[in-house]
């Protein structure tokens, strides 16, 4: 269970989230600059709220009045971003095992050949990650962080940088991770057909508010207004 | 046709040895302080880009004489130095490669700084959701980021620690076997009649040096390069 109460004034924008999710897929729903990515970072401790606290499974991660602030290295939250980051100097093995590294866990062949498998990344593993496509970028860092062993697993809008014909290559990719996975997901997007995929619940934002929460059939009524 | 005589050929080593060793013990240093101008937001920062670059612009006979003042036997911090720690810099060669790396400290720093400014610092960002701490994405993301930064800052400090003279001179003088470089040795050599001869011979063991120096370091430069975008 995932409790966001958070208000953070970023220049001219100013940012109020509040919504609590126990759903195993949760989208952030929004056009850009709605601050969708600030929740996020928030969420993975890479951005600190002025105010309000966030709560993962019922440990603190952010909490301004008990002054609690878990460094993002602590958190153990997976975060897909936006354009990839794979780390350029380190092969697509040597990024999947990075977070088991700087976690100190001993290597778990099942979980790699198991993880490996599900994102088809198999025959990527010697590359270095400038020699991938958009696409299999994509799917290493989702394998990447979901080496770590995440509590929870953050996608920032994994598919943004990829053509319609890798969408639909990727989405297949990602439902198998929501059923197989077993990590709760939080998937920010501004693609109406891509959270009816993945999410089950759906927070919309818009102008840094939440403007609904519900369930899928909230994009319905998104898509009517936006029509009307 | 380069058969040297005893004296320069040891010139040869020490220059060799002086620009080796200020170049390494002058590379940590390096790096914090390129790391703090890069990323440190403190007050004074200026002041330190400005002191740390005041070799480049001093006539190096003054950066000698400062040394010699503030590190001479008789000067209140080398005494310290030389009672308490049994270091002494003025005229060993261990002050050579002081004058040296302090004269070289600032491309070095230049280099490694501007590579550093050039990270993504996004990636440290992903690094830090991976579970690393600050200073293990320091050394597993950072470092090596910078990496063809830091070869080409050593090949700066190391080429102008060759190429020292005047703060070197100043400081711990002349002294053949212990302080003379290749330098040193050229300017004595054509001080005294008949020296052209020798003195050519280490111009072209200078020249020889720093062109192997260029190269080594354009090849290490470009392997780094190749690493990072995925070859």
């Amino acid at each position: 269970m995932l409790v966001v109460q958070v208000e953070k004034q970023l220049g001219e924008f100013s940012l109020n989230v509040s919504f609590t999710s126990e759903s195993s897929a949760t989208a952030l729903f929004g056009p850009s600059g709605a601050g969708k990515t600030s929740v996020v970072n928030m969420i993975a401790g890479l951005l600190e709220p002025d105010h309000g606290r966030i709560v993962l499974n019922g440990e603190a991660l952010f909490d301004n009045t008990a002054r609690i602030n878990v460094p993002a290295a602590r958190r153990r939250i997976g975060y897909v971003f936006q354009e990839g980051r794979l780390f350029p100097h380190l092969s697509v093995k040597h990024n999947l095992d990075y977070g088991r590294w700087m976690g100190g866990h001993a290597a778990d062949p099942t979980a790699f050949a198991r993880i490996v498998e599900l994102l088809a990344i198999g025959h990527l593993l010697d590359r270095r990650p400038g020699k991938l496509s958009g696409g299999e970028r994509q799917r290493v860092a989702v394998g990447r962080a979901l080496l770590m062993r995440p509590r929870l697993l953050l996608l920032d809008e994994p598919l943004a940088s990829l053509d319609a014909a890798r969408k639909r290559d990727i989405l297949p990719f990602l439902e198998r991770l929501r059923d197989a996975a077993q990590v709760p997901i939080v998937y920010v997007s501004h693609d109406a057909a891509e959270v009816r995929r993945i999410a089950s619940r759906v927070v919309r934002l818009d102008e840094g508010r939440v403007t609904a929460t519900g369930d899928i059939g909230l994009l319905d009524a998104a898509q009517a207004d936006m029509l009307a | 046709m380069l058969e040297l005589s005893p004296q320069d050929w040891t010139a040869v080593q020490l220059s060799l040895r002086i620009a080796i060793v200020s170049t390494l013990v002058a590379l940590p240093f390096g790096i914090a302080i390129g790391m703090l101008l890069a990323r440190g937001s403190f007050w004074g920062k200026s002041l330190l880009d400005a002191v740390v670059h005041l070799p480049l612009v001093l006539p190096p006979v003054v950066t000698g004489y400062l040394l010699l003042i503030s590190l001479g036997r008789k000067a209140p911090l080398g005494a310290f130095l030389a009672d308490h720690f049994g270091v002494v810099f003025s005229f060993r060669w261990t002050g050579a490669a002081l004058a040296c790396g302090v004269m070289a400290f600032p491309l070095m720093v230049r280099a490694i700084r501007l590579s550093i400014e050039a990270i993504d610092r996004r990636l440290e960002d992903a690094a830090a959701t991976l579970g690393a701490n600050p200073g293990w994405t320091f050394v597993t993301v950072t470092l090596p980021l910078a990496l063809p930064g830091i070869i080409a800052g050593m090949m700066l400090g190391f080429a102008r620690a060759l190429g020292e003279f005047g703060a070197t001179i100043t400081f711990v003088s002349n002294i053949p076997g212990e302080t003379q470089t290749i330098s040193a040795a050229i300017y004595t050599l054509i001080q005294v009649p008949g020296g052209d001869s020798d003195a050519l011979k280490l111009v072209l063991i200078s020249i020889i040096i720093s062109f192997a120096a260029l190269l080594a370091s354009e090849w290490l430069a470009r392997r780094a390069t190749a690493r990072l975008h995925g070859a």
